[in-house]
């Protein structure tokens, strides 16, 4: 229900830039996840929205109000923790319902003992929001346990029942998923996504693991050393990263880039061999990224190049190859299916090929360059 | 086999820990002699205490109250069976209850405006970013090496210009602020994630809301420590409400009661001062024997777990 703005956000932390010059739009009822490695700045930039922290400059605004100034509580946006950070010497109800007495009681109705007496209707419509919720989150028969009598899950889900009670303008959310355990994880990534489309709620959600980023966002911003280095639907960063930072970050295992050349007339060459793509002028030096579901091995050697096995990684459902290629020091990774790959050995020779038009084509800055399948020239 | 084993290793003697323990032992014995002492001469008669007879309870023989002779009554009825006599007179010739009553008013007026004073302070410390704050927190860590006597003559002297010596105030105002009690607090609310007072603050907890309603809770373990640590210390002092209070006998702490058996000509009557000092620290033996597994929890600072 609401869209949020952020326009030039900058921090520092002493001599650091922790944030430079964000901007980021975020829409209406958008799930948006801020990924990036540790130390990017993501959450720095999440507790900036929250008003947890302030920034040196730039303006937060949400639904088209300017909130830099105000205080967290006034903004009305709902946080989850990455530990859960539930009130340890209060009941799951009581944590539910702390935010509720905090916006909708005065200070005498909220004291202890006397509270409840003067104003028993409003704690009766309160405490049936509480239930309301635990309902939605399936916690109905923990609301009387104390935090510390529940499990990681239940307390995720305690934690989530405590922000959403307010009803709020949008929930951010700090990695929640990172202290549960890889089961557990998955299965509540699909359930914060239907959360998400139950809600119809503006949703930010602050992780380092890009597989979550990937399967529940509509939109990701991949962050490094404090800028935003691209925002977009997960395909679009997957499938067309704007720079080498991001395809690196982003997949996994990570893309294998490998120094590519040009010749005079713009036509790419990977390995010594042309690849029949084109960019705008030659350059010397080029990277190329391919993503390893895009190569494959291969037992014909015309028109692919020789590799040696040097490590096998075995996922069950997929094999990842990691081969030797002369003149690299890097590894190339190619996945291939569990029937394809069985036989070969470690240490044996193969080859392997790129399908076409997956080339990811990078200058030496790593930016990247637009390529076509014809020369430039002849086009023109 | 390997339950053998360990049998084995369990009853082993070990010379460095047949020490270990030699020592403890010890040092135990030399704290709890006083305490064997002040129980034995509570329950003894005077005799007994002055020739060092009668073992640990004495003979309880009846003997004859000389004072309550001198006020002209029948021997028969002056005959006293000895302990009895000695708690009796504890409670009789001076008002030790009333002592007791002071002594908790005292103390616990101390530790409640002390605990009003510190949290807000050591969460300051502790979780707020302002400038200066390694400074005070350094002040405060300066403070501790400051001991109580140093100061005590300008505090006497301060407090006599206002007009407040022989009060309750004189016996608390000194003791409010208390930089351990700052201290202690500071260094536990450090181990509290800040994530929590972000939530509360999410939540929309003015910050006062969070010392009382987040922080206090949480630290109850720590408070307990620090509880002993107060109400131990005031209770038990002799020196501040000795100096503060002359003459009226109705602010007196039960350590002054001591001194109502303190005969000074007539010769000190043991027995019944031994019985007061048993009602002077018996409060504080029950309240530590009930709070023990959260002292120990609050000393190793480990109660968030």
């Amino acid at each position: 229900m609401a869209n949020i703005r952020l326009s030039n956000i900058s921090k520092r932390f002493g001599n650091t830039d922790v944030l430079d010059g964000i901007d980021l739009d975020i829409n209406d009822k958008e799930f948006v996840t801020l990924v990036g490695p540790s130390g990017c700045g993501k959450s720095t930039l999440l507790r900036i929205i929250a008003g947890l922290e302030s920034a040196d400059t730039g303006t937060v605004s949400i639904n088209d109000t300017d909130v830099t100034g105000i205080r967290p509580a006034n903004r009305n946006l709902s946080m989850v923790f990455q530990s859960y950070a539930l009130y340890p010497h209060l009941s799951v109800a009581q944590n539910m319902l702390t935010p509720l007495k905090l916006r909708d009681l005065s200070f005498l109705q909220r004291l202890p003992m006397i509270g409840p007496l003067l104003a028993k209707t409003e704690y009766q419509t309160l405490y049936q929001q509480v239930k309301k919720t635990a309902q939605i989150l399936k916690i109905e028969n923990l609301l009387e346990r104390k935090p510390g009598q529940l499990s990681g899950g239940q307390r995720q889900r305690a934690a989530l029942g405590r922000a959403m009670v307010r009803d709020p303008l949008a929930f951010l959310m700090d990695e929640p998923l990172s202290n549960l355990d890889a089961a557990l994880r998955v299965h509540m990534r699909s359930e914060l996504t239907q959360l998400h489309q139950r809600l119809k709620t503006t949703f930010v959600y602050v992780t380092h693991d890009q597989s979550e980023a990937l399967t529940m966002s509509d939109k990701m911003a991949v962050m490094m050393k404090g800028k935003i280095l691209q925002y977009g639907p997960p395909d679009e960063i997957y499938h067309n990263p704007q720079t080498t930072d991001v395809a690196r970050f982003v997949g996994s295992p990570a893309i294998n880039i490998i120094p590519g050349s040009t010749d005079e007339t713009g036509c790419v060459s990977l390995l010594g061999r042309s690849l029949g793509i084109y960019i705008s002028s030659p350059r010397t030096s080029i990277q190329i990224g391919l993503r390893p579901e895009h190569l494959s091995l291969s037992e014909d050697s015309s028109n692919s190049f020789p590799g040696i096995i040097r490590h096998i990684e075995n996922l069950g459902s997929d094999l990842f190859y990691h081969l030797e290629v002369e003149g690299m020091r890097q590894r190339i990774v190619v996945r291939t299916s569990q029937s394809e790959g069985r036989r070969l050995p470690l240490g044996s020779l193969t080859c392997f090929t790129a399908e076409k038009d997956k080339h990811l084509v990078f200058d030496e800055n790593g930016n990247r360059l637009t390529t076509k399948s014809q020369k430039l020239a002849e086009v023109a | 086999m390997s339950n053998f084993d360990t049998s084995q290793r369990m009853f082993q003697f070990s010379t460095s820990e047949t020490i270990k323990h030699m020592v403890l032992i010890f040092g135990a014995l030399i704290v709890l002699l006083p305490f064997y002492v002040m129980l034995s001469y509570s329950l003894k008669a005077p005799a007994e205490i002055m020739q060092n007879t009668g073992g640990f309870l004495g003979a309880q023989e009846p003997f004859r109250d000389d004072y309550c002779i001198k006020l002209g009554n029948a021997i028969a009825d002056c005959m006293v069976t000895p302990w009895i006599y000695n708690y009796k007179t504890a409670f009789e010739k001076a008002p030790l209850l009333r002592y007791l009553l002071n002594g908790v008013l005292v103390t616990f007026s101390i530790f409640f405006i002390q605990v009003v004073i510190a949290l807000p302070c050591s969460y300051a410390l502790a979780k707020l970013k302002f400038w200066g704050r390694d400074t005070v927190f350094a002040l405060v860590l300066f403070c501790l090496l400051i001991p109580v006597h140093a100061i005590a003559l300008p505090l006497y002297i301060m407090l006599a210009k206002l007009g407040l010596t022989n009060s309750y105030a004189a016996l608390v105002i000194p003791w409010t602020i208390s930089v351990f009690g700052i201290f202690l607090m500071r260094q536990f609310f450090m181990t509290i994630p800040d994530d929590l007072i972000d939530a509360a603050r999410m939540d929309g907890m003015s910050e006062y809301s969070i010392i009382w309603n987040v922080m206090l809770p949480a630290a109850i373990p720590a408070l307990m420590a620090f509880a002993i640590f107060s109400v131990v210390a005031h209770w038990n002092d002799y020196f501040w409400p000795r100096i503060v209070v002359t003459g009226n006998r109705e602010l007196f702490t039960p350590p002054l009661g001591l001194r109502e058996f303190k005969g000074d000509a007539d010769g000190d009557n043991f027995g019944p001062m031994m019985a007061t000092a048993v009602v002077i620290v018996t409060p504080l033996l029950v309240a530590f024997a009930l709070a023990q597994k959260r002292f120990i929890d609050g000393i190793t600072l480990s109660g968030m777990k």
